[in-house]
C-alpha cells in the first residue's frame, strides 16, 4: 500500500472540476409549494418497472402506496399527495422516450400533511423482515442510480458485512443536498445508519465526507453519540471520489475485483439521502415520497436546495425557485459530470434525481474537437486504469470487438476522459456508442 | 424570468470540462523553445534566423496546401505544422543552405505526417523525418559546421545560407567541429560549462543545454509533456556511459558530457516526447526512454557517426504501437486475487 494514500485519502487517477458548490452550499432546504399535477413513472429505478395497483379515477392519500414491486430487484411507488389517480398510460420520460406512468391531480382542498404513523419496532424485525420493509418503503439509492436499496442488503450465506458506509462524497460539481441533508439533520442522519447496521450487523458505520464540507464533518462528529459505532473520514476532493468502488479503495485501501460487488469485501454502501429516506420509514413511517433536489447551474434564476414531492414537473420546481435565465440552453438531470439532459420541463422529479442544472451557451456550445494526440491525459485521468483514448479511437473507426479486448465493459461512464481531453473528443460517449452496440447484438444473438 | 420553454440541447454530460486545448499545449511548447531560439540567434548570427524561417516557411506552406482541402486550412490554426518547422529547424546547422531547410521543411510535412492522415495518425516524429531526409540526401552540407559568430558577427550570414539549389558552395566555408565530432575523431572532450551555456558549435538549437532545460521545466510544469520520457532516457544514458566511460574514458565520454552534447537535450525533451509518436501508458514511456537512451549510447560509442539521438528516437517510434499494445494499464479490480 502507498503510505501516502493514509494521508490522503484517496484512489488513483481521477480530475479535479471546480467545485462550484458555492451558489447553493449556503442555502438551506426549503419545501416547494404543491402543485396540481404529479407524474409517476412505473420505472424510475434500476430493475423491473413497477405494477400499477391503482385505477383511473381513485382517491388517493399522500404516502398510499401506488403501484408494487414485480421481481426482487424492483420496488414500490408512493403517491407524493392526497387527490385522485387521472391516467396510467405512455409519456415522454427524460430522454423523450415513452414509458408508462401514473398521473395523479392533487386536491386542492386536501392539507397533504403526511400521517405521521408511530415508529416501526425495527429492533425487533428479523433481517428478512427488514428488506421487506425497506422494498414496501420503495427506498432506492439516492445518489443518482436508483438501485433498489433493499436488494443490497440481502446478503448471501457465507458473506459478512463488517462495515456500513455511508457515502456523503457528492463529488459532482454544483450539487449540495447530501451536504444540506449533513448539515441540517445530523441526528437523524446518525440514527438511519445506526438502524442499518444493527440490522446487516456491521460492527462499524463509516462516513465519508469530502473535506470541501468542513462544516458537515465537523457537525456529524459533534452529534455522534456515545452507543453509536461511527468514524468520520474525511476525502480528499477529487472526482468520482463519490463512486462506490472508489470511495470504498479510499477509505479501506480495497480494490473490488472487476465484477464483484462492495459486500464482497465486507462493505455496504448507502448515499446519504438513502440512509435519510431509511430513517425518515422507520422512525416515522413515511415512505419515499419526496426527495432533496439542488436547483443550481448558470442559467438557474435562483439557485435552491429543495424538497420535492416526487413527480413533481421540472418547469414547477424551476418556477418555484425564478425560472430559468434567458440565456439556458440546456438543461442537465443529476450533476454535471454524469447527469442527464432532459427534453421537456414536463419530466417529473424522479427517486434518482438529485439536481436540476441549468447551463447557458458557455459550457455547451460545441467545442472544436482536433484529433487525439495520444497525449495521455485520459489514461491518467481514467479511475478504472482504462486506455480511453485507443477505445474512442476503435469506437470512431467502429471496431466494437475490438474494443472490448481494452476492456470496454469495465468502463463506468464516470466522464473523466471526456473532461480532461484537450482536444474535445467525446470520448465517453464513443465508449457508450460500443457498450450499447455489444449490448445489442448480445441481446438480437439470444 | 422566461415562461417560454428555452429550445433545450440534449448535449450529453460531462459538461464540464478542463482548460487546456490541444493548440494550447502545441503553443505551449513554441514558448518553452523561444528561449533556445533566440540562444541560436545570438550564437550564430542572423543566419540562424533565415534557417529557422525557411524550416518553418517549408513545413507551413505544405501543410497549408496538403491539409487545407477539405477544411479551408483549418489544421494551419493549430500550430503543430509551425512547431514542426522550428523544431526540425532547430537541429539544422548554421550554414545549411536555405533552400534545403525549406525542403526539409515541406519533407518533415509531406511524408512525416500529412501522407499518414495528417496530426494524430503519424507513426515517425515529422520533424526527425524532414531531418532524415536531408542527412541522408545532404550530407555534406547537414555536417559542416558554421563556427559560432558571436555579439560583433551578429549581422553575417554564412555564405553557403545562401547557396542555390544544386549548385555547390565554395569549399572556402570557416568549419568547426561539434563537441560530439571532436570527442569521436579527436577524443577530445569541451568544457562542461560551455555545453551547458551552449558557446559551442552544433546545430542551432542542440547547444545550450541550459536553456533547453528550463523549457522542459517549464513544459512539465504545465503538464504538457510526460516527464518519463526525458528523465529515463537521461538517466539511461548517464548509466550506460558511465560504464564506458570506466571502461575506457579516453574513447568514451563521461556521463555529464553524454547528457549535454549533442542532441541529447533538444531530443529527449522536445522530440520524443512528441505525444503522436510515444507511448501513451506511463509504464511505455518508461520502455521507450530507456530504447532512447540505450541506442543512443551504442550509435555514438560505436557506430560511424558522432551524434545518433535522430535514429534512436526515429527506432523507438516504430516500435512505439507494439509498446503500446504490451503495457497496457492493469484495470481496475482485474488482476488481483480478492483478499
Amino acid at each position: 500500500m502507498n503510505p501516502l494514500r493514509l494521508l490522503r485519502r484517496s484512489f488513483d487517477h481521477g480530475v479535479h472540476p471546480a467545485h462550484l458548490k458555492e451558489q447553493t452550499a449556503d442555502l438551506p432546504i426549503q419545501r416547494v409549494p404543491f402543485v396540481n399535477r404529479y407524474l409517476m413513472p412505473l420505472g424510475q429505478h434500476i430493475g423491473a418497472p413497477s405494477r400499477a395497483i391503482v385505477t383511473v379515477g381513485e382517491r388517493v392519500r399522500r404516502g398510499q402506496k401506488i403501484a408494487d414491486a414485480t421481481a426482487f430487484v424492483s420496488t414500490t411507488l408512493h403517491s407524493p399527495v392526497t387527490g385522485w389517480v387521472r391516467k396510467i398510460e405512455g409519456f415522454r420520460s427524460m430522454d423523450g422516450s415513452f414509458a408508462p406512468a401514473i398521473e395523479i391531480e392533487a386536491d386542492p382542498y386536501a392539507t397533504q400533511q403526511e400521517e405521521r404513523g408511530d415508529p416501526l419496532p425495527w429492533q425487533s424485525l428479523s433481517i428478512e423482515e427488514f428488506i421487506a420493509a425497506v422494498q414496501e418503503a420503495g427506498i432506492v439509492g439516492m445518489g443518482g442510480a436508483a438501485f433498489p436499496c433493499h436488494v443490497k442488503f440481502s446478503i448471501p450465506d457465507g458473506l459478512k458485512i463488517r462495515y456500513l458506509l455511508v457515502n456523503g462524497a457528492e463529488c459532482e460539481p454544483y450539487l449540495t443536498n447530501d451536504h444540506r441533508l449533513m448539515l441540517e439533520r445530523p441526528d437523524d442522519l446518525l440514527q438511519g445508519a445506526e438502524i442499518v447496521r444493527r440490522k446487516i450487523g456491521a460492527e462499524e458505520t463509516v462516513i465519508g465526507v469530502e473535506v470541501n464540507k468542513p462544516d458537515a464533518i465537523e457537525i456529524l462528529r459533534r452529534h455522534v453519540k456515545p452507543d453509536q459505532s461511527v468514524r468520520i473520514v474525511p476525502l480528499q476532493v477529487k472526482y468520482p471520489q463519490g463512486a462506490e468502488k472508489m470511495l470504498i479503495k479510499s477509505i479501506f485501501d480495497r480494490e473490488i475485483p472487476a465484477g464483484l460487488l462492495p459486500r464482497d469485501v465486507e462493505v455496504n454502501v448507502n448515499n446519504v439521502g438513502t440512509i435519510i429516506a431509511i430513517f425518515d420509514y422507520f422512525e416515522r413511517a413515511i415512505p419515499l415520497i419526496e426527495r432533496i433536489v439542488t436547483v443550481a447551474g448558470p442559467g438557474a434564476a435562483y439557485p435552491a436546495n429543495l424538497i420535492v414531492p416526487l413527480g413533481t414537473p421540472v418547469r414547477e420546481v424551476l418556477r418555484f425557485c425564478g425560472g430559468l435565465k434567458e440565456e439556458t440552453r440546456e438543461v442537465i438531470m443529476g450533476g454535471p459530470m454524469m447527469g442527464r439532459p432532459i427534453a421537456s420541463l414536463d419530466v417529473p422529479i424522479l427517486k434518482g434525481s438529485s439536481g436540476i442544472l441549468a447551463f447557458t451557451e458557455a459550457e455547451t456550445a460545441g467545442r472544436k474537437e482536433y484529433p487525439c494526440i495520444k497525449c495521455g491525459r485520459c489514461v491518467e485521468a481514467c479511475p478504472y486504469f482504462l486506455n480511453p483514448s485507443r477505445l474512442a479511437r476503435l469506437s470512431k473507426a467502429r471496431m466494437f470487438d475490438e474494443m472490448r479486448e481494452y476492456s470496454l465493459m469495465d468502463c463506468v461512464e464516470c466522464g473523466c476522459c471526456t473532461f480532461s481531453c484537450p482536444s474535445n473528443i467525446p470520448i465517453v460517449q464513443l465508449i457508450r456508442t460500443g457498450k450499447d452496440d455489444l449490448r445489442n447484438r448480445k441481446e438480437t444473438e439470444q | 424570468m422566461t415562461e417560454k420553454d428555452p429550445n433545450l440541447l440534449l448535449q450529453h454530460a460531462p459538461l464540464l470540462q478542463q482548460g487546456m486545448t490541444t493548440p494550447q499545449a502545441m503553443r505551449d511548447v513554441l514558448y518553452a523553445l523561444l528561449p533556445v531560439t533566440l540562444a541560436a540567434v545570438w550564437f550564430f548570427g542572423l543566419g540562424a534566423i533565415l534557417v529557422l524561417l525557411a524550416s518553418i516557411a517549408g513545413a507551413a506552406l505544405t501543410e497549408w496546401t496538403f491539409a487545407s482541402q477539405e477544411k479551408g486550412g483549418e489544421s494551419l490554426l493549430d500550430g503543430t505544422a509551425l512547431l514542426t518547422g522550428l523544431l526540425l529547424g532547430l537541429t539544422l546547422p548554421p550554414g545549411l543552405p536555405l533552400w534545403m531547410a525549406f525542403l526539409g521543411g515541406a519533407v518533415s510535412i509531406g511524408l512525416g505526417k500529412v501522407i499518414w492522415g495528417g496530426l494524430g495518425h503519424n507513426l515517425f516524429n515529422p520533424a526527425l523525418v524532414g531531418r532524415a531526409f536531408l542527412l541522408a540526401t545532404f550530407p555534406i552540407a547537414m555536417t559542416t559546421w558554421a563556427p559560432l559568430t558571436g555579439a560583433d558577427g551578429f549581422f553575417t550570414v554564412q555564405p553557403s545560407n545562401l547557396a542555390l539549389p544544386f549548385m555547390q558552395s565554395g569549399t572556402d566555408a570557416v568549419t568547426s567541429a561539434t563537441p560530439l565530432g571532436l570527442m569521436k575523431f579527436e577524443q577530445q572532450s569541451t568544457p562542461l560549462v560551455n555545453l551547458i551555456i551552449g558557446n559551442t558549435a552544433g546545430s542551432l538549437g542542440e547547444t545550450s543545454g541550459l536553456l533547453l532545460i528550463a523549457g522542459g521545466i517549464y513544459l512539465w510544469m504545465r503538464r504538457d509533456l510526460d516527464w518519463r520520457i526525458p528523465v529515463s532516457i537521461l538517466i539511461t544514458v548517464m548509466i550506460f556511459s558511465a560504464i564506458l566511460d570506466m571502461v575506457d574514458s579516453t574513447r568514451f565520454p563521461d556521463p555529464l558530457f553524454s547528457v549535454f552534447s549533442g542532441g541529447m537535450l533538444l531530443g529527449s525533451i522536445y522530440m520524443a516526447t512528441d505525444p503522436v509518436t510515444s507511448p501513451i501508458t506511463p509504464k511505455g514511456a518508461w520502455i521507450f526512454g530507456v530504447g532512447v537512451g540505450l541506442l543512443v549510447v551504442l550509435i555514438r560509442a560505436f557506430g560511424g557517426l558522432p551524434e545518433g539521438m535522430m535514429y534512436s528516437i526515429l527506432l523507438m517510434n516504430a516500435a512505439t504501437p507494439l509498446i503500446d499494445r504490451y503495457t497496457q494499464p492493469r484495470v481496475f479490480g482485474r488482476g488481483k486475487a480478492l483478499t
